[in-house]
């Protein structure tokens, strides 16, 4: 499996990208002016003097062991932080897949059966405006109809099921096009296939045609495709998280950049990449797993 | 992808070939109504874009406290901002912004994508390697975060999203070109190339790389809308364009604290991204179904 050097890419990139720059972190942690024998001691202190090499072992080698180091910020262990984001990321992302399927999946199936009516023409055209539409943008409007105007939900925070409803579609929803488009081209593939016509000339009900013997084979990408995106989920929450402060992982990473406290982005970062290449192995496994025409290795 | 068969034919009629491959593209292209509408939104962008300044009644950057949030009216169309800046005018010219941050992002990232997918994809063996295991090490990376971190790094600023999102987008558009390559490569028309004794580089960039042109152009029109929601969003979260810039996300993130006195300045704004968005995404399924009959039924 490529998953070891890829992660070994990543953390190397990430740590280069995030200690190359000129910007003192001494400085960033203290605001008053302080003495320049104090910010060398310090430096010398927090290992910062040494070769960018041995830093990024210190840092990979802490990383190994779930030590991503302290917040300059919030004086924390960076690893603690991340662990109590995750939960509630974890929490946004599966709601969010929910929401994706339970939308993608019959509104792709629909316009596969019916292909190019108005039905069909109607639900792709709604999945491309869900790919199209910029999160923060519906994710505001949702607050401002249904927390406001409607005072159906709570505007934002975090504190119970009723809070994840807003974010979940806003996040979904922009998936669900994926997954539609998907579903629909691959019923398309499939009900072309010859085993569909001998299904049909046994004089199987249609229902029965759609549902036992293609959507079985149909649905098979389909479920490669959701294991990617709950991984992608739990990256991609960053602007959901801000907009309804969820205090999860992409929010981490914005309030990082923000008070530009580098520990805690460059451990966010990579815990986020980490998921989601563990997500990518997963639906490899998956996908082979249950189809048997597929096998990897040799 | 497109037209793999039509690649052993004598040159001089493959050019003709090739000809009537763009024109009964473009015809295809034409029938298909939503296509046509998306390119019509985005001439129509355009050439507010281009003409911004005649277009505009007001200087999108001139304040005005007497006249803040505004509601839409005769005067100020689309209504005013918090510091009474006239939002039609900052939407007219954040389209200027948002174009070009689809357009020239999207066009570097797929210039860097297909050098390095037709020369890893040509060459193959040891350069290939190191080439596709870099491109798995940015395509691993959420897209965002990256682009975030990357932002983090050089500081933000309009002319630093460019960068950020080049560097995001590349290593995708190598992947789709090195699929095409490997397969281009066993055909005839490259074995006769080389047997007629044309150079590595002009069999990679007069042989190869045009084939791969179709697939190119719908990736672009995809990616184009791809980064200006990437743009949007950086803006939006505060590490992309800066105030008093118009860019599109910025305007909403400006207006989202006044969302509930004043939902106008952020659903006009937002509106515009998703329009272009749309109107792109539109014209890139459009290029893709006209390029590839097969693939609707």
């Amino acid at each position: 499996m490529a998953t070891v050097p890829v992660l070994i890419g990543v953390s190397i990139l990430i740590f280069v990208m995030l200690n190359i720059i000129p910007g003192d972190p001494v400085a960033v942690m203290m605001k008053e002016r302080i003495s320049p024998d104090v910010v060398e001691k310090v430096k010398a202190q927090m290992g910062l003097d040494d070769p960018l090499i041995v830093r990024y072992f210190r840092f990979i080698g802490g990383a190994l062991r779930g030590d991503f180091g302290m917040s300059y910020k919030l004086n924390r262990p960076v690893s603690r932080l991340i662990m109590q984001a995750f939960p509630n990321t974890l929490a946004l992302a599966l709601a969010a897949a929910l929401v994706s399927w339970l939308i993608g999946i019959p509104a792709g199936v629909l316009s596969a059966l019916k292909p190019n009516t108005i039905i069909d023409r109607a639900f792709m055209g709604f999945s491309v405006a869900g790919i199209s539409m910029p999160i923060f943008w519906s994710a505001l409007l949702m607050q401002y109809l249904f927390a406001l105007k409607l005072g159906w939900l709570p505007v934002s925070g975090f504190y119970g099921a009723k809070y994840l409803l807003m974010p979940a579609v806003a996040l979904g929803w922009s998936a669900a096009g994926t997954i539609a488009r998907l579903s629909r081209s691959s019923l398309l593939d499939v009900m072309q296939k010859d085993y569909i016509r001998t299904a049909r000339a046994k004089g199987l009900s249609e229902v029965r045609v759609v549902v036992y013997h293609a959507l079985k084979n149909a649905l098979l990408p389909v479920v490669t495709v959701m294991a990617i995106q709950v991984a992608s989920f739990l990256s991609g929450a960053v602007i959901t998280e801000s907009v309804f402060g969820i205090p999860g992982l992409g929010r981490l990473a914005v309030d990082a950049i923000r008070t530009r406290d580098m520990p805690l982005l460059e451990g966010s970062v990579l815990f986020a990449t980490f998921l989601v290449v563990m997500g990518n192995a997963m639906a490899d496994i998956l996908y082979s797993t249950l189809d048997p025409r597929i096998r990897y290795g040799r | 992808m497109a037209g793999k068969g039509r690649n052993c034919v004598p040159r001089a009629l493959r050019q003709k070939v090739r000809a009537g491959l763009w024109q009964e593209t473009i015809s295809r292209f034409g029938e298909n109504s939503m296509a046509m509408v998306g390119f019509y939104v985005i001439a129509a962008v355009a050439i507010v874009a281009i003409f911004a300044p005649l277009i505009s009644f007001h200087d999108p950057y001139e304040i005005n406290l007497r006249q803040r949030l505004l509601l839409p009216s005769g005067a100020h169309i689309l209504g005013t901002d918090a510091f009474g800046r006239d939002m039609l005018s900052r939407i007219i010219y954040g389209a200027r912004i948002s174009l070009l941050v689809g357009l020239i992002p999207s066009f570097i990232s797929i210039g860097i994508g297909s050098a390095v997918g037709v020369t890893s994809g040509y060459l193959g063996g040891k350069i290939d390697f190191i080439l596709m295991r870099v491109a798995d090490i940015v395509i691993a990376f959420p897209s965002l975060l990256l682009a975030m971190v990357i932002m983090y790094t050089l500081g933000a600023g309009l002319s630093n999203i460019f960068i950020a999102l080049s560097f995001v987008g590349w290593a995708e558009a190598a992947r789709v070109v090195r699929s095409q390559v490997l397969s281009l490569r066993e055909q005839g028309f490259v074995e006769a190339a080389k047997a007629m004794g044309v150079r590595r580089r002009a069999i990679m960039a007069r042989h190869i790389f045009p084939n791969c042109l179709p697939s190119l152009v719908v990736l672009f029109t995809l990616k184009v809308p791809e980064f200006i929601l990437a743009e949007a969003s950086l803006s939006f979260l505060g590490v992309g364009a800066q105030p008093p810039v118009p860019s599109w996300g910025l305007l909403v993130s400006q207006g989202k604290e006044f969302i509930f006195s004043a939902p106008w300045v952020v659903a006009f704004p937002g509106g515009a991204i998703f329009l272009v968005a749309l109107a792109f995404n539109f014209v890139g399924d459009g290029l893709r179904e006209a390029l590839d009959p097969y693939l609707k039924r």
